[in-house]
């Protein structure tokens, strides 16, 4: 058999040296080959394409770069752009080098601006272990405690006040805890509320003004709210009407899924009505009409009462999304709950919720950054956010007639917290997608 | 709750059953949270007339019928500053609607289009297309509406620019429009004599083109043939029509804008205001429908592609009768939620002024009659009304498309 | 049950406390307990309110609610500034959010009467005028017709506009915007060829233009509009220590006294009506129920009418206003004090 192949003269005797794809299959070529010009019309996708990159980065690149970033004023800008460049049409980056601080922090005093700073770090920090279940659970302590250094942090005082109001919630705690040895539920619930009402209003007061003169400790440089401002505001709004929209929401969404009648209409009226009108009139509710709604003679400051009705107006989003994460849950899971034998609380409290709430996660963050979004609407009626802000700075003599410096700052600040919070929620929803399946 | 026990038999009623026995207790919880609910509302009414009374005011709906003496530029019904307060409102909630709807339909066309050409197999439109959903979404609306308005009053040219010999701007379309940074000038219909004519036979002949389907669908089924249904449907759609308008001696012109005195007159005036309200509106809200469209699209297994093609459907039967239906039903609901979410963001139109109810009832009316919470009341009313009409739209069409299970 | 009684116990204790809280309702006793006075001002007016790079709110009606501060508690910097939007002004007032308002706010009869204010004098006078760029060949309001003009809406001056193109049977377009700066950019960029508004604030951002010659105020103003801080109804001594804190401004121009010479004049003159307005002679201060030197810590603090006009919007600064209607009256002005006797 050998012989006659070797005798072939046509066969070939060894293998050609593999030659190199054609220069149009490889590498760049091959790439563009397939991904750009596939066609005629992804061609011509693709000069449209490049055409419109083209005008966009034209348009903005030069303005951009070519900006000025040492002036006091808008008229010194123009004046030094038409000395370098002979017109006007390139970005007044100075007002940002002067107004970033307020534009960040509001008018918060200066000196004070490492209160911010610590009070931005400790709620990173402290929103890290909700949000990924690696971190050691002990962070969620620091998670607990962090209300309270917030209010003491950005406010100021003496440390009393807000140690006060944490008695009242860990009081509330201790009766609920007791009580619950002997009765149901709602008896707890009951004696936990009046527990910590009582200490709030008759003897923490007096415990802390005691406490106040006699050991002023951690007195910080105490801080008006209206001096409160810019992203910094909306950060505060954005973070305490989330956290305390939480509770309000699971108490909606289960009052929702309930089957007694008068607290299902109740909840579903609250929530329809809150998601039915849009913000901005229940903003206006809170500068111009919840005075009317108050006790006479009872006056708290806007800030307040902003946030009062942000949590309002969150708490029927995220009763939405909480409903969602419960009838997420298979079935089984409140069959089994209910096999155990335990009572509706305990069922809720020690299987559903955990579960209904790990898988709401990404809603939330989406609400939250829907509403983060939205704590822009806080100009309109007076509180200088950084929107407001970059009016009230228009409205002065030096800056009058600048916009686009202030709209990009605006904007980028808005885009960096907003953009990373939904690749966030992107992906936990692929990891909660792959925990199930 | 339900109790798997025998109820106690023999026992009478006794108290304690309220709160122990799960028969009773959801009715004693029912009647605490009534009972609460009312007290939270009395409280606040109460709260309410005392702090009303104290300031010498009083609930009063009659200032909705005296003069309203401000202008609406804007007017889709007459209206004059002689006219009364619930005219302006009715302006603007006509205003709202308008700028809901025209800002539905235009954000339906962004995302869609967003959307499709995400999953594009062009890359470089593909990435495009991921700038523009990622920069949209996560800047604020309000931010966007305010970059509209300062594009639109910033590049364009005043009218100004387009008088005398050495104009610096120029009508487009062979001078039939004229787009200013006060906003944007088309021809408009002129309706003249006999133009009802024409208009009722357009419509008959949208009826002749349902009709058409309808029969065309049966003799379809009962034959199998195929008629070019698309071209007798153009066909229905034109002819009669032309026909009719030359017939009638052409009584439909075009108005279009000229420039008199300090603006163009003449012709449809979209208000920068307006627009600028519109396009962020719809660019924003597009950016979400568009990741709508896309997640439907990807819904949508590669088996039941496979499934039709293998059936022996051609590829646009297998969009319009397999892929369509079954992504539609993912992609509506959220769908309608962003309409409704349009709608609420419409009330950002005062950073524009943009006369909607808000700037009208909720604005001018409540600053010059002082009648904060009467106006505020109607306004969320209104508000809420159209918000339910648009939520029961959704359950409507949530019920027809839900799977039908057997 | 017992949780309807305990919320209905919570009510009634939350409506107690109400009560407890509206009997005390002297606001000089508040704003004395409280050691700061809390006054409402424009969010951002150029000259009359605004707040400077440091947040410290600067401006002519500012400088009335440092005054009263300096009458009341004795220190000009003890102010709370709430920054109100036209809509909210009223009703935070009313609500007790603001001890009074300087907020160029117009007095009118409705909202003097009908809105329970009481404004307690004026301290600018204003009216609405129109400003055209010059090469619109325009030269009078009554030529107009058919222009297109910028207008802050929920204002009185939307209202004037109205009735003053109506009467004089000419058509126009409104371009509603939402602020002062706002409007500005608006007018500047082309997209309306009217921009009107007070005078004052017209002539303020005139001034503050790229190019001031380019643009004219036209010679009409179509309506009268005192601006002028106020109070709630109901509280007389407070109306009375507002007012009288602006007329020591205005009788301290009008006296000669200034933030220099005030303290040393407060050693006695020999001009009684000073004496008594320095408290060196009479007690003025104590019938308000106010320290003796209440007029010298304004006019010392704060400075005087004219003092104050000059360094915040006065012809020197960028606004750059003549002082026109408001002058004193000795000058040919409107601006006029009781006697303080």
């Amino acid at each position: 058999m050998s012989h006659s192949t070797q005798s072939l003269a046509y066969v070939r005797k060894e293998m050609i040296e593999q030659q190199p794809a054609p220069r149009s299959q490889v590498g760049f070529t091959r790439w563009a080959r397939e991904n750009l010009f596939s066609g005629w019309f992804n061609t011509l996708l693709t000069l449209v394409s490049l055409f419109v990159i083209y005008k966009m980065l034209a348009a903005t690149l030069p303005w951009v770069f070519g900006g000025v970033w040492n002036a006091e004023s808008l008229d010194q800008c123009r004046t030094i752009l038409n000395e370098r460049y002979g017109d006007t049409h390139y970005a007044c980056w100075a007002v940002i080098r002067e107004r970033w601080n307020q534009l960040l922090y509001g008018f918060y005093p200066e000196s004070q601006y490492w209160r911010a700073n610590l009070a931005f770090v400790l709620m990173l920090a402290s929103l890290a272990p909700v949000l990924f279940d690696k971190l050691p659970r002990k962070m969620l302590y620091l998670t607990m405690a962090f209300p309270f250094l917030l209010v003491w942090l950005v406010w100021g005082g003496t440390i009393w006040g807000v140690l006060s109001v944490a008695v009242g919630f860990v009081l509330a705690g201790v009766a609920f805890k007791i009580v619950d040895r002997f009765g149901s539920m709602a008896l707890s619930a009951i004696a936990a509320v009046v527990v910590a009402v009582v200490w709030w209003l008759f003897i923490g007061p007096s415990v802390v003004d005691g406490l106040n003169s006699v050991a002023p400790l951690g007195h910080l440089q105490e801080v008006q709210s209206r001096d409160l401002g810019g992203f910094m505001i909306c950060v505060i709004i954005g973070i305490s009407g989330i956290a305390l929209s939480l509770p309000i929401g699971i108490v909606l969404a289960l009052g929702r899924q309930s089957d007694l009648f008068i607290v299902k209409t109740i909840c579903v009226g609250f929530i329809e009505f809150i998601r039915g009108v849009p913000l901005i009139t229940l903003l206006f509710t809170a500068s111009l009409l919840l005075n009317y709604f108050l006790p006479p003679g009872t006056t708290f400051d806007l800030t307040l009462r902003v946030i009062i009705m942000v949590t309002l107006f969150s708490s029927a989003y995220m009763a939405e999304v909480i409903r969602g994460g419960l009838a997420a849950l298979p079935k089984g899971q409140y069959e089994a709950a209910d096999a155990l034998g335990l009572d509706y609380w305990k069922s809720q409290r020690l299987i559903i919720m955990p579960q209904a709430l790990k898988i709401s996660i990404p809603g939330i963050v989406n609400t939250f950054i829907g509403l983060f979004k939205d704590t822009t609407l806080v100009m309109f009626i007076g509180i200088y956010d950084m929107l407001g802000l970059s009016n009230a700075i228009r409205a002065n003599a030096a800056w009058n007639g600048i916009y686009w410096e202030l709209f990009i700052f605006i904007g980028l600040v808005f885009w960096i917290c907003c953009f990373a919070m939904s690749r966030y929620s992107q992906w936990l929803e692929r990891k909660l997608r792959t925990d199930h399946r | 709750m339900t109790t798997l026990s025998d109820p106690p038999q023999d026992q009478g009623f006794r108290l304690s059953q309220l709160i122990y026995d799960t028969r009773y207790r959801s009715i004693t919880i029912q009647v605490i949270a009534m009972i609460v609910f009312m007290l939270i509302a009395a409280f606040l009414i109460r709260n309410t007339i005392i702090n009303l009374s104290a300031l010498g005011k009083d609930i009063n709906f009659s200032f909705l019928s005296s003069r309203a003496a401000y202008d609406i530029n804007q007017q889709i019904i007459p209206y004059t500053s002689n006219d009364p307060h619930w005219r302006a409102a009715l302006v603007g909630l006509l205003n709202t609607l308008l700028i809901a709807i025209l800002g539905c339909i235009l954000a339906t066309v962004i995302g869609v289009i967003a959307g499709v050409l995400r999953l594009s197999k062009n890359w470089l439109t593909a990435k495009i297309m991921t700038v523009y959903v990622e920069s949209f979404r996560n800047i604020p609306v309000l931010l966007w509406i305010l970059a509209f308005m300062a594009v639109l009053s910033e590049s364009l040219p005043a009218p100004r620019a387009f008088r005398g010999e050495d104009a610096t701007a120029s009508m487009w379309f062979w001078d039939s429009v004229a787009v200013t940074n006060r906003g944007t000038y088309v021809p408009s219909p002129v309706w003249g004599s006999g133009s009802s004519v024409v208009i009722i036979a357009f419509l008959l002949s949208l009826l002749g083109i349902w009709a058409f389907g309808k029969w065309s669908n049966r003799h379809f089924e009962e034959t199998g043939q195929h008629l070019p249904n698309f071209w007798i449907k153009l066909g229905i759609l034109i002819v009669p029509t032309v026909l009719v308008y030359f017939v009638m001696g052409r009584p439909i012109t075009l108005s279009y804008p000229e420039l008199k005195g300090f603006n163009f007159s003449g012709g449809l005036h979209m208000r920068n205001s307006m627009l600028a309200l519109w396009l962020a509106l719809s660019f924003y809200t597009g950016s979400f429908i568009a990741e709508i469209v896309r997640s439907g699209i990807l819904a949508i297994s590669k088996g039941q592609t496979e499934a039709a093609f293998a059936l022996g459907l051609r590829p646009s039967w297998t969009m319009n009768l397999v892929i369509l239906p079954q992504a539609l039903r993912v992609i509506i609901p959220p769908l309608i939620s962003q309409y409704l979410n349009l709608t609420k963001n419409s009330s950002l139109a005062l950073a524009v002024g943009y006369m909607d109810l808000r700037s009208t009832l909720g604005g001018t009316t409540l600053n010059t009659t002082g009648r904060e919470l009467e106006c505020m009341l109607l306004m969320m009313l209104i508000y809420l009304i159209v918000s339910l009409i648009i939520s029961s739209g959704m359950n409507i069409y949530n019920k027809s498309v839900k799977l039908k299970e057997r | 049950m017992k949780k309807s009684v305990f919320l209905g116990a919570l009510t009634l204790a939350g409506l107690a406390a109400g009560t407890a809280m509206a009997q005390d309702s002297s606001t000089l006793a508040a704003v004395k307990e409280r050691g700061m006075l809390k006054c409402g001002v424009n969010p951002g007016t150029p000259g009359f309110a605004a707040p400077d790079a440091s947040g410290k709110f600067v401006g002519f009606d500012v400088d009335v609610c440092r005054a009263v501060a300096a009458a009341v508690l004795g220190d000009s910097e003890a102010v709370e500034y709430t920054p109100l939007t036209s809509a909210v002004r009223f009703t935070a007032l009313a609500s007790g959010e603001v001890d009074m308002l300087a907020r160029n706010t117009t007095w009118t009869f409705s909202r003097d009467v009908d809105l329970k204010n009481t404004f307690v004098g004026v301290n600018y006078y204003d009216g609405q005028g129109f400003m055209v760029p010059k090469d619109l060949g325009v030269s009078s309001a009554k030529e107009l017709g058919g222009a297109t003009v910028c207008i802050e809406t929920g204002t009185t001056t939307e209202l004037n506009l109205a009735d003053y193109f109506r009467v004089n049977n000419m058509e126009y377009e409104p371009v509603p915007v939402e602020s002062f700066t706002e409007a500005q950019t608006q007018f500047l960029a082309g997209a309306c060829d009217v921009y009107t508004t007070d005078a004052s604030a017209l002539a303020a951002s005139r001034a503050s233009f790229e190019n001031p010659e380019g643009y004219v105020v036209l010679p009409e103003i179509i309506s009268k509009e005192p601006l002028g801080p106020l109070v709630r109804h109901g509280d007389d001594n407070w109306g009375d220590i507002v007012r009288w804190s602006l007329n020591a401004m205005i009788a301290a121009e009008e006296y000669g006294v200034t933030s220099a010479n005030a303290a040393e004049m407060a050693n006695g003159t020999d001009n009684p009506e000073i004496n008594r307005l320095l408290g060196v002679e009479g007690e003025l201060g104590a019938m308000l129920g106010l320290d003796n030197a209440w007029a010298l810590n304004i006019i010392t603090q704060v400075g005087n009418y004219g003092e104050s006009f000059e360094k915040n919007i006065g012809e020197n600064t960028p606004v750059g206003l003549a002082r026109g209607l408001n002058a004193q009256w000795t000058e040919g002005g409107l601006i006029y004090s009781p006697p303080f006797r």
